[in-house]
């Protein structure tokens, strides 16, 4: 990955979703703060993308970008107004401790280790590869995976449900 | 300058704890949920990028990986986001400090 316009487009989509992210956290409004991991979504999105990942930049557009993201507004706007703050509990502090902790020990684990990493060039197109290899050496996965969809819509809608 | 595998899992690791981060500490149930969403991008994200850097006999089964990844995602973001909704409806809140049914 030599190409300048990658390295430009690199750092670019990392700043604007980790940025996203850190507002996410930041703003005191909990729609504006959807507003910004929709932001964060996209960012990732755009990862995928120079990582030569294209049905799953696709897949995390349609999915996240699309359908969770209207999915948590929906759920935001059925609640009043009131409780549409994005405060802190008292666990703050230890929050704010253990995850810097994580981050850095995840972190430095991360770029100690020596990778083996391969020559190879990025892909040219994967979807024809993932759509081979979910239905053939992972179609139980898959099916499970349609299992469980529809036991997730099936519970959803019994629980909401007004009896 | 290059852009390398450490590069992707600096951004993976910083969206994960951010999202650890969030989950742990907001009141709003919906602000936890955004934060559980962070974490399963930040996963994927590290996924995606060892299954484009690392030497593998099937380079290709990170991305399905993510593929599935994504699938529980989306029913996890369905199923807790109805029953943030019995919650609110039951309890007349979705403050987490409110929600104390099982305190001794």
């Amino acid at each position: 990955m030599t190409d300048v316009g990658t390295v430009v487009a690199f750092w670019m989509l990392a700043v604007i979703t980790v940025g996203a992210a850190l507002m996410v956290v930041a703003v005191r409004n909990l729609v504006h703060a959807v507003l910004f991991l929709v932001l964060s979504f996209i960012g990732v999105a755009g990862l995928y993308i120079t990582l030569s990942a294209d049905f799953v930049a696709i897949a995390q557009i349609l999915i996240y970008v699309g359908a969770i993201s209207v999915l948590i507004i929906f759920a935001l706007l059925l609640t009043p107004r009131a409780s549409r703050d994005n405060a802190e509990t008292f666990l703050q502090g230890p929050a704010l401790v253990l995850a810097a902790v994580f981050g850095l020990t995840v972190g430095a684990v991360a770029l100690v280790t020596d990778w083996d990493v391969a020559g190879r060039g990025p892909f040219s197109e994967t979807a024809a590869a993932i759509g081979e290899a979910l239905l053939d050496k992972y179609v139980l996965p898959f099916e499970i995976a349609s299992v469980l969809l529809l036991a997730a819509m099936v519970g959803a809608i019994v629980l909401v449900r007004e009896d | 300058m290059e852009v390398q595998l450490g590069h992707y899992l600096t951004v993976g690791v910083l969206l994960f704890s951010i999202g650890l981060y969030l989950a742990l500490a907001k009141r709003n149930v919906v602000g936890i949920l955004m934060g559980i969403e962070l974490m399963f991008n930040a996963v994927s994200l590290t996924l995606i990028a060892f299954s484009r850097f690392v030497e593998s006999p099937q380079p290709i089964a990170g991305h399905v990986f993510v593929v599935f990844v994504i699938t529980v995602a989306a029913a996890e973001a369905a199923v807790a986001l109805a029953l943030a909704m019995v919650v609110y409806r039951n309890r007349g809140t979705i403050d987490i400090d409110q929600i104390n049914l099982l305190r001794w």
